[in-house]
């Protein structure tokens, strides 16, 4: 017992150690992205080209690709992607921001084109479907266990523990066991 | 008690039922958002006579259909029967639109000039013309692809079908088949006109 409770208390020690590290590691990981976007702040104009790179990048994981439906158009590579990856950058060089030039492809193409389902009356049972079957899955499992529970308090009655001892008795003695003698009682 | 048991099986047929509609859907068709709206504007060379522009004001007060098609599109071969017979039948003006003819044949234009690039156009164009058959009351030249993505063409090929009004009413994607033409557009195209 004594082992078990050390060997217990050591893994939940280790857990939490480990759970620190990664944390720690993760908290570093973001300062150190936050500290090189600041950086890129201070970069020249001239640089402004890479910049608007990341942003048609960032834009093109945003929006469906029409041809290879389960891609965005920063992955595919369909001739029609890259005409969109096209069009988002010279509208970004023209000084569109984000929302105009989303906009603008959903005027074209519909809700489809982004790869994100918008939050809309249509697709909210898209949206929470999945929680909403949980939620009922485990409302019934919730239900049947109470229903289970109610029968564990049955108490037997005199003449029903009777009843039980007889059938007791006609299973051991039709099992032929010469040792039955030890379940014997008087019957009435 | 009894009919308790029963309610798996008639959750199973709902399912079924739900599922079964699902599978007659495609869900490669992405419905169009043009529908009802204006048709995009835009001012394309003409194939017959490139320093002519044309743009869908020419076809106001007329019910027309726009085709988008290119040489190298193998399903425009299956449908362009079709489109000969719409034009012998005299059914509705077709417009066709080529889209990006060059391009689209996977031929490298970074080295090219747009002049050289449109003079290509042009000859693959009326060659596929010549030799196919020409349905089209005239066609223009989508070189690049804009105008295509602003009617949000995705896949050739895509018929639109227009309105007095200039408004898009109807897109097909796909090849137009006996049946498309029978069931689906010559309806669209009588409740439209008798629209007035």
């Amino acid at each position: 017992m004594k082992v078990e409770l050390h060997l217990s208390k050591l893994l939940s020690r280790a857990i939490y150690v480990c759970t620190l590290v990664l944390l720690a590691l993760f908290a570093l990981t973001s300062l150190s992205m936050v500290y090189a976007q600041e950086q890129q702040a201070q970069i020249a104009p001239g640089q402004a080209d890479a910049q608007i790179e990341a942003k048609v990048m960032h834009l093109s994981h945003t929006l469906r690709c029409l041809v290879c439906q389960n891609q965005s158009i920063a992955e595919s590579n369909a001739p029609l992607a890259i005409d969109l990856r096209n069009q988002v950058r010279e509208q970004l060089q023209d000084g569109r921001n984000e929302q105009e030039i989303t906009d603008y492809m959903v005027a074209r193409y519909g809700d489809f084109v982004l790869y994100r389902p918008p939050m809309k009356a249509t697709t909210l049972l898209l949206w929470f479907g999945p929680a909403l079957l949980l939620l009922v899955g485990l409302g019934a499992l919730a239900l049947k266990l109470r229903q289970r529970g109610a029968h564990k308090n049955l108490q037997l009655n005199a003449h029903e523990r009777k009843q039980a001892r007889n059938l007791l008795q006609r299973h051991a003695l039709a099992s032929s066991n010469p040792d039955s003698d030890s379940y014997t009682e008087s019957q009435s | 008690m009894k009919a308790r048991f029963l309610i798996p099986l008639f959750l199973f047929l709902l399912l079924a039922l739900l599922l079964g509609f699902g599978l007659r859907l495609d869900p490669r068709t992405v419905p169009s958002p043009l529908i009802d709206k204006p048709v995009p504007n835009f001012a394309l060379a003409r194939l017959d006579n490139p320093d002519k522009m044309f743009t869908p004001q020419n076809m106001e007060s007329q019910v027309w259909l726009l085709n988008v098609w290119a040489s190298w599109c193998v399903a425009c071969r299956q449908e362009h029967a079709m489109l000969v017979d719409i034009a012998k039948r005299n059914l509705v003006p077709l417009v066709g639109l080529n889209y990006k003819e060059v391009r689209g044949a996977n031929i490298d234009v970074r080295n090219m000039s747009t002049a050289d690039e449109q003079a290509l156009v042009i000859e693959r164009a009326q060659h596929w013309l010549n030799t196919q058959g020409d349905p089209y009351a005239l066609t223009v030249l989508d070189i690049d692809g804009r105008v295509g993505i602003d009617f949000g063409v995705y896949g050739v090929p895509e018929t639109f079908l227009i309105d007095t009004k200039g408004r898009i009413r109807y897109k097909h994607l796909g090849p137009i088949t006996q049946d498309t033409l029978d069931n689906i557009l010559l309806p669209k195209l009588h409740e439209v006109r008798n629209e007035g």
